[in-house]
């Protein structure tokens, strides 16, 4: 039976028809729908299903499970990877017991993420396969058979999709969701689970010798396709294959294809393809993993081969690719005439820009007025990831690396030896998930700085999922919900403040105390997502703007709400307005009331 | 050789519903037994962003449409339509709201918003067919603004080869069953402007 499902979502069907156990997680653009699907298709609560704190946690609940001989996943965007690294690369020495896949999603372009890294490199890293899927019907497949060679090689499998496969659609075939074995034991083994040096050493033996298994078991798998035709070929990886046959297509050209759907590639496929080609293009996104591969078998199955890729700038190393990038790179390798690439141009100059934008309401906007008021322009002022970053225009946002560092970067940027004010600023997600340590390390080190944590009591910028704060598991089931005061209480914070930032004074004045604080001061702005609110059904009157006492001043303007326009000569709040009320406390002549009816 | 046998581009702002009007269309096609591929940009319905997504009808390839090669444009927001106007091919058509979401950008006096004429006189040039309407404004007759988008679904109709009923068969899965009236009048009134 065939049904139109988003990449993630045919993924998350794939974990279920392999009858896997445990699933765990952190929100990341492209990944996050897994679990939520997860969660959508197993209405029966078969599973173990969490968001866990961050994706180290995460990662290592899976082995957990796994260790049981429970098939578990762990899922994550590409920089999460970075996170879980250090129980990943240990993880392949000491190997599995149920089938445990690793499930990265890699973001080239970067459309909602600070770098864009190849994961395909962490496969090589930890010398573990990895599957890379060019469809949602390949990367269901693609996830259930990992299950079964994750078993067979007691190694984790990386499945990496990117975000034209976890976000595109397709026809995808579905199978019934099977139930899953259940004699879980934990069995004692310390040679295996315990990587003292004594232990580790032979491990790695081991981890070197499966390498020549990997690579036979995945030789006649059906994602690594040969058509041979003319004596001239393109090599491809994951997506770039279904540009490539529709570009050899378009193009009518007597084109030999290779497309590639698994690290390592299989050598004897390859080495055949090297043989009957005098000139290749390899087409992958991001780095040039594949055509690495190419370049070192070619020089023992066919020296004089010539190789288009990367290197001889044919294909770019940054970006993702498209159909017309791939269409023009093959047409020029054979000498075909090239398609215009059609741009903006002209138009560009009369469109405004639509960036994304803090919504109406929000109270990261209200927060950051107050931290501007209080601190002044001179001030640093390091973040971190979020919706708040979107913050940037607001002159609030001077850093963001990566999850949890606004508070550690802070710090280093005093120690560094900068005088003026500092006040960083981390979302209550982010904090749980690696600003913990931040904060800990900025009170036993001594660094004089604010910390502003916005709490808004969801993880909103990935979907609204809930973490520990919010008392709510990934299912809807009660949990704890932990406070954030009490924790940097504990964390050793100097003064711990929580204020609404919906009152602006109030919120002004806080972090003016919180300035004059000798050492480590915590401002908790706490108020709802203003999107979580409206869907529990919370209703505020809208506002309005009296044009009588409205000067022009536009300083309800420049506070930059999508609610609030400037007619000209007077300010005006549109349908927008959720009715925080902020506006109007911000206003100097009172020219803002709410609506009365 | 076709690769394809009919791609749309649909593109707007952040919240108007492309999302989900380009699965109505996508389940549509697998009603109909057509293989379809399609992209979508997520993360900017709440946050008022540009928004594009791929529809490939009879298309087992990758989910992008080539620049250049979209044979419907179907854009909820005028400025979008200029935007990624240069997907449609020559022979396309782009059907366009006229009613503008106006940015923050404009809203706070960075940038201008250009008269509608400015936005479809380059429009005009790229493709064969423009067809302009206020769908805001018919969603607003048919009961509620919010199914504008339905409205150019009722419009992009009679561009695509699949049947009215497949549609509306889609569309029923895809929405509550209470706003399924105001829904079929939005599509209505859409399908009457051609």
């Amino acid at each position: 039976m065939k049904e139109y499902l988003l990449g993630n979502a045919a993924i998350a069907r794939g974990i279920l028809e392999a009858g896997a156990g445990v699933v765990t997680g952190y929100p990341g653009t492209p990944a996050s729908e897994i679990v939520e699907s997860v969660v959508s298709f197993d209405q029966k609560c078969n599973l173990h299903v969490e968001w866990a704190v961050n994706e180290k946690t995460a990662l290592e609940v899976a082995i957990g499970a796994s260790w049981t001989g429970t098939r578990a996943v762990t899922v994550m965007k590409h920089v999460g990877l970075n996170v879980a690294a250090d129980p990943f690369m240990t993880l392949a020495y000491t190997g599995v017991s149920g089938g445990l896949v690793v499930i990265v999603a890699d973001d080239p372009f970067c459309h909602s993420s600070q770098n864009e890294q190849d994961t395909r490199r962490y496969a090589q890293f930890a010398s573990v396969p990895c599957l890379d899927p060019a469809d949602p019907q390949e990367a269901k497949d693609m996830c259930i058979y990992a299950f079964e060679l994750s078993e067979e090689l007691e190694l984790p499998v990386l499945l990496r999709p990117t975000t034209r496969v976890s976000h595109a659609r397709a026809d995808v075939e579905v199978e019934e969701i099977k139930k899953r074995n259940s004699n879980p034991e934990f069995v004692k083994d310390p040679a295996r689970w315990v990587m003292l040096p004594a232990h580790a050493r032979p491990r790695h033996t081991e981890l070197l010798k499966k390498q020549d298994a990997i690579k036979s078991a995945l030789t006649d798998l059906p994602w690594n396709r040969l058509v041979l035709r003319g004596d001239v070929g393109v090599i491809t990886s994951g997506i770039a294959g279904l540009y490539a046959e529709e570009a050899i297509k378009q193009l009518e050209a007597d084109i030999s294809i290779l497309r590639i759907g698994t690290f390592p590639p299989p050598d004897g496929m390859c080495s055949e393809f090297l043989e009957h080609v005098t000139k290749v293009m390899v087409i992958e996104e991001l780095e040039p993993v594949l055509e690495e591969y190419v370049e070192r078998s070619a020089r023992e199955n066919n020296p004089d081969l010539k190789i288009l890729g990367k290197r001889t700038g044919h294909i770019p190393r940054e970006g993702e690719l498209n159909p017309l990038i791939v269409r023009n790179a093959i047409a020029e390798m054979i000498g075909s005439p090239l398609e215009e690439v059609p741009a903006l141009r002209d138009a560009e100059e009369i469109l405004p820009p639509r960036p994304p934008a803090l919504c109406p309401g929000c109270s990261h906007r209200a927060t950051y007025y107050a931290m501007m008021q209080a601190f002044g322009k001179d001030a640093i002022f390091p973040s971190d990831i979020g919706c708040y970053t979107l913050a940037v225009r607001m002159g609030t946002i001077d850093t963001c690396l990566c999850m949890g560092a606004s508070i550690t970067v802070g710090s280093g940027i005093r120690f560094g030896g900068e005088e003026r004010d500092i006040c960083c600023s981390i979302g209550d997600s982010t904090f749980l998930h690696t600003g913990l340590p931040g904060l800990l390390n900025a009170a036993y080190n001594k660094a004089r700085i604010t910390v502003a944590i916005l709490d808004n009591s969801t993880t909103a910028m990935t979907g609204h999922q809930p973490h520990p704060g919010t008392g709510f598991t990934v299912t809807g089931e009660r949990t704890k919900a932990v406070s954030i005061e009490s924790i940097a209480r504990a964390l050793g914070a100097d003064s711990v403040e929580t204020v609404d930032p919906y009152d602006v004074d109030a919120t002004i004045e806080a972090f003016k105390r919180a300035k004059e604080c000798p050492g480590l001061s915590v401002v908790i702005a706490k108020q709802s997502c203003v999107i979580s609110a409206l869907r529990a059904g919370v209703r505020r009157r809208p506002f309005v703007v009296n044009s009588e006492n409205c000067n022009g001043c536009k300083k309800c303007v420049k506070f930059g709400c999508p609610a609030i326009e400037f007619d000209g000569e007077t300010a005006r709040i549109n349908v927008l307005c959720t009715g925080c009320g902020v506006c109007a406390q911000i206003c100097e002549n009172n020219a803002i009331e709410v609506v009365v009816d | 050789m076709k690769t394809t046998e009919c791609d749309i581009v649909v593109v707007g702002v952040g919240g108007q519903g492309v999302i989900l009007i380009s699965n109505v269309i996508g389940k549509a096609a697998l009603k109909a037994g057509l293989p379809v591929r399609g992209a979508e940009t997520h993360g900017m319905a709440q946050r008022g962003g540009s928004v594009m997504n791929h529809i490939r009808l009879g298309c087992e390839f990758g989910p992008l449409v080539p620049a250049g090669s979209a044979d419907i444009m179907l854009a909820l927001e005028p400025a979008e339509a200029l935007r990624y106007g240069h997907y449609l091919s020559r022979d396309g058509a782009a059907l366009v709201n006229t009613y503008p979401v106006l940015p923050t950008t404009v809203t706070t006096g960075k940038s201008k918003y250009p008269p509608l004429d400015e936005i479809l006189a380059p429009l005009r040039k790229i493709c064969r067919t423009v067809k302009t309407l206020d769908a805001t404004k018919l969603a607003s007759t048919a009961g509620n603004p919010q199914t504008m988008n339905v409205v150019m679904l009722g419009v992009l109709s009679k561009y695509i080869p699949l049947r009215e009923e497949i549609l509306i068969e889609s569309l029923g899965d895809s929405i509550k069953t209470k706003y399924l009236e105001v829904n079929r009048r939005a599509f209505e009134l859409g399908k009457g402007e051609v």
